[in-house]
This record gives C-alpha cells, structure tokens and sequence, in this order.
C-alpha cells in the first residue's frame, strides 16, 4: 500500500513535513531535466510529449504499413492489429468528419481531423498514466499548436471555396440591416477570429489543469492524512483515496471526451467556412 | 456594516472568487444543454446519436466561459 501511494504521488510536491502543502500552478513546471540552460530544455513534460510522439508515429506507421500491405494482396480479413487501426481511424473518419462534412470534403480534411484527435488523446492520456502522471497537453504549447492548424485549416477551407468572400461573408452576416453592422462586425470579428482558436487551446489545457490538479489534491491529501495526521483523522485519508481513485477514471472520460471535442469543434469550423450560406 | 467595511475584511485570492462567479452562468448553461437533450432523447429516441453531438457542442462552448474564468487569474495576474 505504501509503496503504491509512493508511486502515485511521485514526482508531486506531495506534503513532507507536518504541514499540507497544497498544489499550486508550480505542478507545471517541473525541474530541467536535460539540456538546462539551453532552448531545448527537457523537463518531464517535453520528455511525455516526445515519448508520445514517438510512440504515435510507430503506431501508425505500422498501421499504414498493414493497410497497404493488405490492400496490396487483396486480403479481406484484418488481423487483430489493422482492425483496432481500422476502427480507431473510423471512428474520426465516420463519426466526426463524413457527418459534419460529409463523404468528400470530410476525406479531404481526414489527414488533420486524425492527426488532432490522436495527438490530443496521446498527450491526454499521459494524465493518469501511473509514473507519468501529467498530460502533456496541460501546458499552453501543445494546445496553441493544435489550435493555430484548426485556425489556418478553416480560414484555408473558406477561403480557397469562397475567395475573399470568405471574409465579407464572416464579418457582414447577410440579413442584417446596414446600421447594425457597426455593432454586429467587431462582436462576429472577435467571436470567429480571435475567440474560436483561443478557446480551442484554453478549453483542452484548462481541463487538463484542472484534472490535474484535483488528482494531485486528492493523492496528496490521502497521503497528508495517512502519514502526518493523528487518530480519526487517519480516515479521511480512504476517503479522500476514494475521491481521488474516482476522479482518475473521470479523467479518463476528459481526456477522450477534449480530444473528441477539439476534434468536433475543427470540423464544425471547417464546415460553417465551407457552407455557401453564412 | 457598509459594503467597504465588509470587503477590507476579505482576504486571500480574489481569483478564487472570479472563479466562482464565472462557474456559475455556465453551470446553469450545461444543465440546460444536458437536461433539454435528455428531453429531446426521450421524445425521440431514434434521434439519440445525432443530438448527443450536438450537445457536446452545446457543452463545449458554454463550458469554455468557466475555463476562460479558470485562466484569467492565471494570465492578468490576482
């Protein structure tokens, strides 16, 4: 039991003398570990994010590999791997982007809808992964990266259909009357260019902060009770196990659900630039 | 007891107080979403799959005004 307490609390500032620390944004930034000094410093989190790309690009790239491979000789039949691939990647493909986008412009904008949904899930995930145990999504980085290629892929979709029509269209909504656009345009101006990829990024890295952090109050509080404190107080400390057992598997939920979400939200984008009517 | 006198007893982080006022539109705005869908389901059932969609929408942009009260603190400073 202790040494699996240990485990889960690694790596956090977890309460060592008599008194509670409680977690602050300082979870977020952990000590150098490689290249201090230099602009390519490695902390934990850099080493999750590489980890995890690296692990992305291997899995698919087989993936890639068994479809071709199979497509080459005509086999009907997936094996136990292509067919976790295949369903992963209908998932995107079916559920997100041939129903918001429909079948030919939901296979053009495949390659990023993927490419989102599974970075996001793979830096999420990591969150409560034992002894990794932050997601590589919780700092503001990743989730501006993923929302300025949302951002240029919607404004690339509007305006290669539309021309600079894209943007009459965007700022002057039709149907209003000419008066009102002093009010409507700066409210449409912030709300589609400004806004939309700003919550992109703060939505997913808030939830990911926000889950870890409960996580770290949880654990470190069930240490805090178990370890420093006296008498009845002792338990609490299952009490606030349970909490924090609890809020792991809903943070399961949260990672797949923000990856489900930012990859939604990129495709509704995508669909309101390339609709003919704004 | 006029307000000032009230609120120079406060102390602690006022972020944590804007937190609590930007949690509440958007609590009552996902339990809107949520329960309309529920509704909407059990009217028609048939139509499950496509209204859950649009719910997360629904969620997901409401729920980004708690998250933007979440950060500020963060970014202006407390």
């Amino acid at each position: 039991m202790v040494h699996a307490l240990d485990l889960i609390t690694a790596g956090v500032a977890a309460s060592t003398g008599s008194g509670f620390e409680a977690p602050s944004i300082n979870e977020f930034y952990p000590q150098a570990v490689l290249f201090a000094g230099t602009p390519f410093e490695m902390n934990r989190i850099m080493i999750i994010r590489v980890l995890i790309m690296v692990l992305l690009l291997v899995v698919f790239s087989l993936w890639a590999g068994k479809f071709k491979g199979s497509a080459k000789k005509g086999k009907l039949v997936p094996g136990r791997f292509q067919l976790m691939g295949e369903i992963s990647i209908d998932f995107v493909r079916k559920s997100i982007a041939h129903d918001q986008l429909g079948q030919k412009d939901g296979d053009r904008f495949l390659p990023l809808l993927t490419t989102i949904f599974f970075t996001t899930l793979g830096m999420n995930i990591t969150g409560i992964i034992p002894s990794l145990n932050i997601a590589g999504s919780s700092l503001i980085g990743l989730p501006i990266v993923m929302a300025v290629a949302a951002y240029v892929t919607f404004i690339y979709a509007g305006v290669k259909k539309h021309g600079g029509h894209f943007f009459t269209s965007a700022l002057f909504p039709a149907g209003v009357p000419a008066a009102f656009y002093i009010l409507v345009t700066p409210i449409e101006f912030l709300s589609t260019f400004i806004l939309r990829p700003v919550t992109l990024a703060l939505r997913l890295t808030m939830n990911m902060i926000a889950g870890h952090l409960l996580l770290v109050l949880c654990f470190s509080a069930t240490q805090f009770f178990l370890f420093n404190s006296e008498g009845i107080f002792k338990a609490f400390g299952a009490g606030t196990f349970l909490f924090g057992f609890v809020f792991t598997l809903f943070e399961i939920l949260v990672a797949f659900l923000q990856a489900y979400v930012f990859t939604l939200l990129t495709t509704v984008y995508i669909q309101l630039a390339l609709a003919d009517e704004h | 007891m006029d307000v000032t006198t009230i609120a120079a007893g406060v102390s602690g982080s006022l972020g944590v107080i804007g937190y609590g006022l930007a949690a509440v539109g958007p609590g009552v705005g996902v339990g809107l979403v949520v329960s309309k869908t529920i509704e909407s389901i059990a009217r028609q059932p048939e139509l499950a799959a496509k209204l859950q969609v649009t719910m997360w929408l629904g969620i997901a942009f409401t729920e980004a005004l708690a998250l933007i009260g979440l950060a500020t603190p963060f970014i202006f400073g407390v």
